[in-house]
């Protein structure tokens, strides 16, 4: 295993965990996503930003293997989705604007049932450890659609992370949180990250996130208009880019 | 996870989620119900031969009520788009697919077997000693339905009025079943011996076959996006 970017181990070793070339994607004539080159090491945190619109969600259906590309390539931990298509899968978790979760099963049944889709080896034990570290174990009994919707999240981010996936991708994961909440989803996803796992976080939230984060990566308008180190990136360029004109050109990374 | 298990696991996901709501059972069963007595009513039974058109009003109810279970079995996944969800899990997604299939079996199946009984007192009909075979053209004749229309399904409820296209798509594709359906449920009424009917239980089971195994190899770009 080869260290991450901050010395940590790194599954897969010096294979990039994300390499798209061209990775595009369009509903009709709608543009979603121009044509976008990316390379992310494995175990980096990368911090996706964009307006409404931008392409953010696109791009982790994509990388989630949800869509597929119009044009372009991509290569998951060294390999075309294609290829070893479930095998890739069980190495992705990924939270979308939805839960995903059954409101007539209870919080530990939907676990238990994810937790057998992906074939764990104690589906029952890892579903009690997810629900103790969503701090549900008192719900866990009751049928989600009781949940507050704060709730429904916290169960919606242990399912995606339920099997321990060495690319985790979530769009928005602290929509409905409150402090609390947020701020343990904070501390999760830094062990995460510590655990060498390649983390891609679309929000709109970045001063929560920008610290935790390798990397910036911004989207307008499907273009990409900023990549770069989070450490070198100031608040007020991510505003000035977010709140100005889309860019003409794609951005390439520069550092 | 294995191929067998991952059909059992996302069938008795759907059949507790039923049981717990009881959203499909009650609707099924009373619409299913409604329809026989709405046929009842329409045709005086006492002058018409209920071998003639008993089977026909058995099964529009069984196939009418079994539309509402499709709509139900993948408008279920997209809501919160569960779908996702599953299509993301390192399952085979025939295996989804086919858990489906047997869920919306059972689903007609109970219906079946509380319709079947109130017929034979509501028509006077008698199986002539030949249950078991009654239970295959069931049996064989559910399964066919019940897969074309999981297929279907699948497709529809991606579309803003799926469950207004369902039933135009899924009525033509499944004539032979319903014409076999019909036919064989005829012959086992008026107690015709086996000979008469085998040709319609081996088209059913040929239907069966090659609608599951289209299927299968057209899953997958059916659920993708």
């Amino acid at each position: 295993m080869s260290p991450g970017p901050r010395g940590k181990p790194a599954p897969g070793g010096f294979v990039p965990a994300i390499e798209a070339r061209g990775l595009a994607r369009s509903f009709g004539v709608v543009g979603a996503l121009e044509p976008l080159d990316l390379t992310v090491p494995a175990g980096e945190s990368v911090l996706l930003l964009g307006p409404n619109g931008a392409g953010k969600s696109t791009l982790l259906r994509l990388l989630a293997t949800l869509l597929r590309p119009t044009s372009g390539s991509l290569r998951l931990f060294g390999e075309s989705p294609g290829t070893g298509e479930a095998a890739m899968r069980r190495r992705i978790g990924f939270l979308s604007h939805q839960t995903f979760l059954y409101d007539h099963l209870t919080g530990r049944e939907n676990l238990l049932f994810y937790g057998r889709l992906y074939g764990l080896p104690d589906p029952g034990g890892a579903a009690e450890e997810a629900l103790r570290a969503a701090r549900l174990e008192p719900r866990g009994g009751d049928c989600v659609g009781t949940y507050s919707r704060g709730m429904q999240q916290r169960l919606a981010i242990a399912r995606a992370l339920l099997h321990g996936p060495d690319l985790v991708l979530l769009d928005e994961p602290f929509t409905g949180l409150d402090r609390e909440s947020a701020r343990h989803l904070e501390s999760r996803l830094r062990e995460e990250a510590a655990l060498g796992r390649t983390q891609v976080i679309a929000t709109h939230d970045y001063g929560r996130s920008l610290g935790a984060s390798d990397r910036v990566l911004l989207l307008r308008d499907g273009v990409v208009a900023l990549d770069r180190k989070a450490r070198e990136v100031e608040p007020r360029e991510i505003e000035a880019l977010l709140d100005g004109p889309a860019p003409a050109d794609p951005v390439r990374r520069d550092s | 996870m294995s191929y067998w298990r991952a059909i059992l696991l996302v069938a008795g996901k759907d059949l507790r989620i039923e049981l717990r709501s009881r959203e499909q059972a009650v609707t099924l069963l009373f619409f299913a119900l409604l329809v026989l007595v709405v046929f009842n009513f329409a045709f005086d039974f006492t002058v018409i031969d209920f071998v003639t058109l008993g089977p026909g009003v058995l099964w529009v109810a069984f196939m009418f009520s079994g539309v509402l279970a499709l709509n139900r079995s993948f408008q279920n996944e997209r809501e919160q788009d569960r779908i996702q969800g599953i299509l993301l899990a390192p399952i085979d997604r025939s295996a989804f697919y086919l858990g489906k299939v047997a869920a919306t079996t059972l689903f007609m199946a109970a219906v079946e077997a509380v319709l079947v009984p109130i017929a034979v007192v509501l028509f006077n009909f008698k199986f002539n000693g030949r249950i078991v075979l009654a239970i295959l053209a069931l049996v064989l004749n559910t399964v066919g339905f019940a897969a074309v229309g999981t297929l279907f399904s699948g497709m529809t409820t991606r579309t803003r009025r799926g469950d207004l296209l369902l039933p135009l798509l899924l009525f033509p594709a499944a004539v032979p079943i319903a014409l076999s359906a019909v036919k064989t449920t005829s012959h086992l009424f008026a107690g015709h011996p086996l000979s008469r009917y085998a040709s319609w239980l081996a088209m059913s089971a040929a239907y069966d076959l090659i609608f599951l195994a289209a299927a299968v190899l057209l899953i997958d770009h059916v659920l993708e996006e």
